[in-house]
């Protein structure tokens, strides 16, 4: 991961081992990581696990109810679950358009960002805005711009005489509209580290390779992209786990609509837990969920420990 | 190098910078400029970013009609205290991980990273159930717990980054004059931590400010909501949106963040990759 990269050409700090030493260093040890640990485990390991376990019963959120381990009932109804794997597919579009779209912005602005352009300071600052906006004012921002009856875009395109069009409410343009938000959103954080990337790159690179003639795209080509490799590979793949799993953007643009073309996979969950009551049949979505990313992320770090055996090698 | 461009490749760019500034910068200039325009603006196609009458109304209006005041008092607390006690309980345990060797340094390692992209869905629920069973759902101090957990991973990698930049040697110079571990954590650590620690307790109180979905789920009673909540609840059904008020009240939620991100934009490296604000 670029952060590790990153620390790692920092000459190597000399580490100071506690704990272990003596029984003293040991209790210091556990003195220093126990209050933080204590709210993890209660908060976050608990649930993780319970909510595995809760997966495999017919919990509901109705008070007093009997709560029944049902196997693997949940399952196997929701591999008949068609609307379940709608939503798996158009998460899988989602994720993957933001993350490749974010990731083709992000360069070009980083290059620009990069070069030797004026007014780079006011675009730099302008260029956090998505960063710091709650993202539910985000939502709100971009369903006003869509709106079909008083938005901008709607106005711009009468201007030119071209009919209305109800962005987030047609069928066909509503899943590109919530990625275009998408990708604004998340254009900030790819940037800086893109730029962060560019600027490790030494600049002899560049004028060795200009002074064998290599113009700007062939740098571009065979400097500036080979050194950013892992970068980019790490800020994607990262991205795109993070879209899949995300949830406040959509549920207020759209709520999963209209008809379920932007009902990703985590909305889907929500609905089922908080507003069918089903958080037994709930839970076995956010298992399968957690299997998928799991292989995601499999091949991720398969894909890293190749790199780092071929970079030994 | 450079002088060596092309005069249209110099266009091109200042093309593309110009793209940008638009795309990136054209949502928030629109936002700010409906939260003054009048409800008649508001809801024509007239694409004007100067309002064609100031309405300041829509300020007033929005913190009075829609209980904003209240909401943000709510968000003002969660985010103050998600950010002390965070900051509280990681600072000793990213002082561990930092100096730590081998095994538990990486499982700890680990974990942070890979609770980055477990899916919150998957937690919530166990995570609703279980504050009902202690009767803290539906209250601020259970969303403050929940919070701390959740941007815990971050803080922890964000100072154990800021420890790893303390020289090991003042520490050993400070054990040398028989100070024990508290005392080198309090008087060598502490202070030269400080400016790290500031940053990311701004960044804490950003992602609790921010944060939606967990406030959505763990949040019953209009009185608890937290700023983002109760613009949602503005949003209403469609039509009957009072977009002016709406618009005043999303300028007000985001002015603490964007100041906080103004302060912090020169931090803003890899170490932002752990991410606390998940969608």
């Amino acid at each position: 991961m670029s952060i590790t990269a990153e620390r790692a050409q920092k000459p190597p700090q000399k580490v100071r081992q506690i704990g272990a030493r003596t029984r003293a260093q040991r209790k210091e040890a556990i003195a220093l990581v126990v209050p933080a640990l204590l709210p993890i485990i209660i908060f976050s390991v608990i649930p993780l696990v319970s909510g595995v376990a809760i997966g495999f019963t017919d919990a509901t959120l109705k008070r007093n109810a009997e709560i029944n381990f049902n196997g693997f009932e949940n399952y196997i109804d929701l591999a008949d679950n068609q609307r379940f794997w709608g939503s798996f597919g158009i998460g899988l579009i989602w994720s993957a358009s933001v993350a490749l779209l974010t990731l083709v912005c992000a360069m070009c602005l980083a290059l620009l960002l990069n070069s030797d352009l004026r007014l780079k300071g006011v675009t730099r600052v302008l260029a956090l805005i998505p960063w710091a906006m709650p993202p539910v004012v985000i939502a709100i921002v971009w369903r006003m711009i869509y709106n079909p009856n008083s938005g901008p875009l709607n106005g711009m395109l009468e201007w030119f005489g071209l009919p209305g069009v109800n962005w987030l409410g047609d069928f066909s343009t509503a899943l590109p509209a919530v990625i275009v938000v998408g990708v604004w959103s998340g254009i900030p954080q790819t940037t800086v580290l893109l730029l962060a990337g560019m600027q490790a790159i030494s600049a002899e690179q560049h004028e060795a390779a200009a002074v064998d003639g290599a113009g700007v795209f062939r740098r571009f080509w065979h400097v500036t992209l080979p050194a950013l490799r892992p970068v980019i590979f790490a800020v994607t793949s990262l991205d795109f786990i993070w879209q899949f799993n995300s949830f406040g953007l959509i549920y207020v643009l759209t709520e999963g609509g209209p008809g379920g073309q932007t009902m990703i996979p985590p909305l889907f969950t929500y609905l089922e837990a908080f507003r069918n009551r089903e958080i037994g049949a709930a839970s076995a979505m956010g298992n399968v969920l957690v299997v998928a990313i799991l292989i995601i992320l499999s091949l991720y770090l398969i894909n890293q420990f190749r790199q780092n055996k071929g970079a030994r090698a | 190098m450079m002088t060596r461009r092309p005069w249209y490749a110099t266009v091109l760019m200042y093309a593309g910078l110009a793209f940008f500034l638009a795309f990136l910068g054209f949502p928030l200039v629109w936002l700010v400029s409906a939260s003054f325009k009048s409800s008649q603006e508001l809801n024509s196609l007239a694409v004007n970013l100067i309002p064609a009458q100031w309405d300041f109304s829509n300020y007033a209006a929005a913190l009075e009609r829609q209980n904003l005041i209240p909401a943000a008092a709510n968000s003002l607390l969660v985010s103050v205290a998600t950010m002390i006690i965070t900051v509280l309980l990681s600072m000793p345990m990213a002082y561990a991980l930092a100096r730590l060797q081998g095994k538990l340094r990486a499982a700890g390692t680990i974990w942070i990273l890979t609770s980055q992209v477990f899916p919150s869905i998957l937690i919530i629920i166990p995570l609703f159930l279980l504050l009902r069973t202690i009767s803290l759902n539906d209250t601020l101090l259970g969303l403050i717990l929940v919070y701390v957990t959740f941007t815990m991973p971050f803080t922890l990698w964000m100072l154990q980054g800021y420890v790893a930049a303390i020289p090991v040697e003042l520490e050993e110079a400070a054990e040398m004059d028989g100070a024990n571990r508290f005392t080198i954590l309090r008087r060598v650590v502490l202070p030269l931590l400080a400016p790290g620690l500031v940053a990311t307790a701004m960044f804490t109180f950003v992602s609790a400010w921010n944060e939606f979905f967990l406030a959505l789920v763990l949040l019953q009673s209009p009185e608890l909501y937290t700023l983002p909540i109760a613009l949602r609840s503005f949003l209403g059904a469609e039509g009957q949106t009072q977009l002016g008020p709406l618009a005043a009240g999303a300028v007000l939620a985001t002015i603490p963040s964007l100041i906080i991100f103004g302060i912090l934009q020169k931090k803003l490296t890899g170490g932002m990759l752990a991410g606390a604000v998940k969608g």
